[in-house]
């Protein structure tokens, strides 16, 4: 059942939004939050069967014993004060008490009243060249719960299922949770803040290398609450929960859905309620969850079972040292390396591709042919598939697939067909350029002819050559690749040369 | 030296481990010799949920060692009987619960390990109160353990079967856990002695949580020096639990050998704590109490009188302590993972939760459980839970300034001798008032001991405690050795040997 | 003095997830007032001025490094379990949405 919605621009002319995000960040340590079981977030791990990364306390068996990870300690500083956040000098942690079979003891262990970091903002610049300070309130550390998979009923959802199963590789996975305060004053941008915020995050993660922050495997989670404020009234109003968007076009989405349902309630004479929803990815709405009741009484008190964390000013300050620059002086940064144009740049941004064109960069390309192919040949399969970029191919391989158009090896239609094995899991360029026979054929008469005449207008390279000097050759390869116009293998042509000159 | 089975059962710990490291003794023997007692007298005492039918087979393997010259600790192949709130590997450990009947643990407790590394022979699984609730051990899913002195007794609680076992001969050896007396008051009510180490002192991992910031594992033995062996054995730095100290301790037996050897206290400072010596406390007890004092006075013991005031709050605190971290600590009982589901067709998930902790759960522990839940509830914590842990700041004071006065502070280890089975179970609060004496160290995270002072006008023994400053424990076994040494000269030998025999026992 | 309601007990046996018979809950408002009314007097000596103390021994930075350790196997997981199905556990139906 679709809700009213009413239309997004009438919406904004009777009400202000007002914005909050809960984002969480699975830290890609080598073990859990709170014991030595191997981290499903860690690279290693990925795809291991259910219930094999798991330990006593990852089942919360009777006896077992939570020790803090000193990784993620590190890790959740780093994060805080790249959030321009203060790093408490003592924090603790608490038992969220609540019974669900995917929370293993029936109590999440997480930071209560005293967070690792807070009191910071991130800056973020928008398509429009706006800029917008987030302001965050805290960052604590916390643990993942365990999966669970509904059997039975029509859609694998929780509504009519018969029965669950519960996989615990999950539970204990290190989370960073970020909380916001309240965000004011985003007005017709808040559905594009909502998404460049998470953007931001995500970034800001990405670079400090403390995870793989792939929304799509819950690396990084975010939940939005939007409730709004009837133009000249100081009073706020009911906020809703938006959980369970895992892409950032689903967050723009469900954030900008959600004020125009809720507007459309109050402009009836409705009320609020002040609930949990779900974002659905396939019918592009929400849909109500619990409403929040006393139900919801965790009985926070301090985890007995753990000491204080006391971050030493020392290495406070030696991980400030070490932090990468923030997101929006990196874009100023990156923009003017690569030498792009703002259309180019922009281009770049709005497509969420900062962070692909800059791996796609260090792995080796030049900054105008990473740019071509992710806002290009990936985007245009992307927007057709209606999935993220970033899903459909690793920038190293996009790398590759340059090196090999640079090398002679693929022409550019070739390496589009390349691309397209890659995109279908063949493998990497090279590989799925193999299978698929897709390298460059030219005739050998051809080449033969073309390495004769290069040999001949530099003898002194001949001479040298035949004395042995068999790196001379390289000069020699060059005048044959440009003669054919890069479409050589060049790795034949040396052979050719070698061939030729001891002959 | 040749020893009928049935002395073997009756010698101290140490001895028995002398003769089985000289070889005079097999392990086999020594753990035939308890496995017949237990055949013997615990259908009456009903100290043991489980007896370990892999015991010999194990005695065998050590016995083997040595004959292969291994050198092995000095305590290998002697005989240790465990309590039911430790994990042990192919041993069901079930913390007196109905809710974990038939669970084995996929991994040992650490003082399990250890004891297992040094050579030990587990006996099997002693009883107590469900989950360590209680001061009785009639609150066991599978019925009371009885008192070796008069069967009609409680052994004391939540370690009953431990201190029992004990004290009817059936193992040398036995550990404990102690969250608010649970080795201490069992010792005094069945005349052994029993030792909570510093918090922190022995490792948590592996023993099923009553109260995280209480709950201490600990020796139960006949003798001051058995209990310094085993916590030498069990103690020190374990990293699978964030609270273990990391400390070098020093030998817990040296101290106990020191302090039998000496036969004199000159030099040390005893307060006697005024609260703890006044109302509440039987008569008999007193007297025992005052005749103790004085034998420390003879022995060159300077006595002087403490006063610990927030020791009135003591009880208050920590009921509501314990029962809000064990109302957490026990929510993982859910019968998702491990333990007992009641089910029925059509109920989902939450109805099967609790209804499988309502069939479970026994009612004292249900009573806990919703005591904790509301100690935790929004709007509640800050006057109880946040107000007790402020009560246990002015207690950890007392402490500092009343050992400022004295070396040592000393009371009665139980205000009563064993009650009567039935006695007080429908009146929760009178039991939990019992436990004024023991429960203050819990709450400071001080060591203290329990070792017995004599006979109350029953004939039923009385307990005194010890206690020591934090990370003193050295200092229990080495005036627990001295007093138990002074004691037992007047009374021709260690108090034990004075039980009754028991009517399976004849040997 | 403290008045706990038959109401407030079925509540917090829902918080605590136990099923409680009438029976229990007419016997355990009755218990849990007289034992309230006695742990209360802890509010007597609690000053501001008092820090709590929720650890007996000050400690601080207890940290493990970031190795992996031992894991359980499928048949130490499951030995225990009321119900699996080889991979995972097994639960009846769940009536509320994920916390």
């Amino acid at each position: 059942m679709k809700a009213k919605l009413m239309d997004f621009d009438k919406a904004l002319e009777l009400f202000e939004p007002v914005l909050g995000f809960e984002v969480h960040v699975e830290l890609g340590t080598k073990t859990k939050m709170f014991s030595a079981a191997p981290n499903p977030a860690h690279p290693e791990f990925h795809g291991a069967e259910p219930n094999t990364l798991i330990d006593p306390l990852s089942l919360g068996l009777p006896g077992s014993l939570p020790v803090t990870n000193e990784t993620a300690v590190r890790y959740s500083i780093s994060l805080g004060l790249a959030l321009g956040c203060e790093i408490a000098t003592s924090c603790r942690f608490a038992r969220k008490n609540y019974f669900y079979p995917d929370t293993p003891k029936n109590y999440q262990i997480s930071q209560y009243d005293e967070p690792i970091a807070f009191e910071g903002q991130v800056e973020i610049e928008l398509a429009n060249g706006r800029q917008f300070t987030v302001p965050i309130e805290r960052a604590h550390m916390e643990e993942d719960a365990g999966k669970l998979t509904h059997v039975g009923g029509s859609t694998g959802r929780i509504q009519g299922a018969e029965y669950s199963l519960v996989d615990y590789n999950r539970a204990g996975v290190p989370l960073v949770e970020i909380v916001t305060h309240m965000i004011f004053g985003a007005e017709h941008d808040a559905p594009e803040l909502a998404k460049a915020y998470v953007g931001a995050i995500r970034d800001i993660v990405l670079s400090l290398g403390i995870s793989e922050a792939r929304m799509e495997r819950g690396n990084l989670r975010c939940d939005a609450n939007v409730s709004l404020r009837p133009r000249g009234s100081e009073r706020l109003g009911t906020r809703t929960e938006t959980k369970n968007v895992n892409s950032m076009r689903s967050v723009e989405r469900a954030v900008r859905y959600e004020i125009q349902r809720q507007a459309a309630i109050l402009a009836d004479g409705g009320t609020i309620t002040q609930e949990t929803r779900h974002w659905h990815e396939d019918t592009g709405a929400t849909s109500p969850g619990r409403p929040k009741s006393d139900a919801d009484d965790y009985r926070y008190f301090p985890e007995p079972d753990l000491l204080p964390v006391e971050p030493s000013r020392a290495l406070v300050e030696e991980l400030r040292a070490a932090l990468p620059e923030q997101p929006v002086a990196r874009k100023r940064r990156l923009k003017a390396e690569w030498g792009f144009s703002d259309l180019e740049f922009q281009d770049v941004v709005n497509g969420d591709m900062l962070h692909l064109v800059d791996a796609t960069v260090a792995a080796g390309a030049a900054p105008q042919s990473a740019r071509k192919w992710w806002t290009g040949e990936i985007a245009r399969v992307a927007n057709e598939r209606g999935v993220e970029a970033a899903s459909l191919v690793e920038p190293a391989h996009v790398a590759e697939l340059q090196r090999l158009i640079d090398e002679g090896v693929l022409t550019d239609r070739l390496a589009r067909q390349a691309l397209e094995g890659v995109m279908a899991g063949e493998g990497s360029p090279a590989e799925v350029a193999e299978a698929r026979g897709l390298k460059v054929v030219i005739d050998e008469s051809a080449l033969v002819a073309a390495v004769d005449e290069a040999l001949a207008a530099q003898p002194d390279v001949l001479q040298k050559i035949r004395d042995g000097k068999v790196q001379a050759a390289g000069a020699v390869i060059g005048a044959v690749m440009k003669a054919m116009r890069g479409q050589a293998d060049a790795a034949r042509v040396r052979e050719i040369v070698l061939e030729r000159a001891s002959g | 030296m040749e020893q009928a089975p049935s002395e073997l059962t009756r010698l101290p710990g140490h001895e028995l481990a002398t003769l089985i490291a000289a070889g005079d003794v097999s392990s086999v023997e020594a753990t035939q010799a308890h496995l017949d007692r237990i055949a013997a007298v615990d259908g009456e005492i009903h100290a043991f949920l489980h007896v370990n039918g892999g015991a010999l087979e194990q005695a065998k393997a050590i016995d083997e060692r040595r004959a292969s010259g291994e050198q092995l600790h000095a305590l290998a192949g002697a005989p240790v009987a465990i309590k039911d709130v430790l994990c042990t590997i192919g041993m069901p450990s079930t913390s007196g619960s109905r809710i974990l009947e038939g669970w084995v643990p996929p991994y040992d407790a650490t003082v399990v390990a250890r004891l297992k590394a040094a050579g030990l022979v587990a006996l099997g699984k002693t009883n107590m109160d469900e989950f360590a609730m209680g001061s009785s051990t009639e609150h066991s899913a599978y019925g009371p353990t009885r008192n070796p002195w008069d069967t009609e007794r409680i052994p004391g609680g939540s370690g009953g079967g431990s201190a029992a076992a004990v004290a009817a001969f059936e193992a040398p050896f036995a550990l404990g856990s102690d969250t608010g007396g649970s080795i201490r008051q069992p010792a005094a009510v069945t005349g052994t002695v029993g030792v909570k180490p510093t918090y922190g002192g022995v490792s948590r991992y592996g023993a099923i949580a009553l109260a995280s910031s209480l709950d201490q594992v600990g020796p139960v033995t006949r003798t001051v020096l058995d209990s310094a062996l085993i916590h030498d054995v069990i103690g020190g730095h374990d990293p699978h639990d964030s609270t273990s100290l990391k400390r070098e301790w020093p030998s817990f037996t040296a101290a106990a050998r020191e302090g039998a050897a000496s036969g004199s206290l000159a030099g040390l400072k005893v307060g006697v704590v005024k609260e703890l010596d006044s109302e509440g406390i039987a008569a008999d007890v007193q007297a025992r109490f005052k005749e103790t004092v004085q034998v420390l006075t003879d022995a060159g013991a300077e006595v002087v009188e403490v006063s610990c005031p927030s020791f009135a709050y003591s009880v208050a605190a920590y009921y509501l302590i314990l029962p809000a971290e064990a109302s957490s600590n026990l929510a993982r009982f859910d019968s998702v993972r491990f333990g007992l589901r009641v089910e029925q067709q059509g109920q989902t998930v939450e109805d099967v939760m609790a209804a499988s902790r309502e069939a479970g759960f026994g009612p004292e522990v249900k009573r806990r459980i919703i005591l904790g839940t509301y100690a935790l509830s929004a709007g509640y914590y800050d006057a109880y839970y946040g107000s007790a842990q402020k009560v246990r700041t002015l207690i950890q004071r007392d402490f500092d300034a009343a050992f400022e006065q004295a070396d040592l502070l000393i009371s009665p280890a139980a205000p009563t001798t064993a009650f009567k089975i039935g006695e007080k179970i429908d009146d929760p609060l009178a039991m939990y008032v019992n436990d004024i004496t023991t429960i203050p160290a819990n709450l400071a995270g001080i060591p203290g001991m329990g070792l017995p002072m004599g006979l109350g006008d029953d004939g039923l023994p009385v307990g005194l405690q010890l206690l020591a400053p934090m990370f003193e424990d050295a200092r229990l076994y080495r005036a627990g050795a001295t007093i138990e040494a002074l004691l037992a000269d007047g009374w021709g030998g260690i108090l034990t040997t004075k039980a009754p025999e028991l009517a399976g026992g004849a040997a | 003095m403290s008045e706990i309601t038959r109401e407030d007990v079925q509540h917090l046996a829902g918080l605590a997830r136990i099923a409680l018979t009438d029976d229990e809950v007419t016997s355990l408002t009755a218990e849990l007032s007289q034992i309230v009314d006695a742990i209360a007097t802890v509010r007597e000596v609690a000053g501001d001025d008092i820090p709590a103390t929720s650890h007996p021994v000050p400690m601080a930075n207890v940290l493990r490094e970031d190795v992996v350790g031992e894991t359980l196997t499928h048949e130490q997981a499951f030995a225990g379990a009321p119900s699996h199905d080889g991979e995972r556990f097994r639960v009846t139906a769940i009536l509320g949405e994920e916390q």
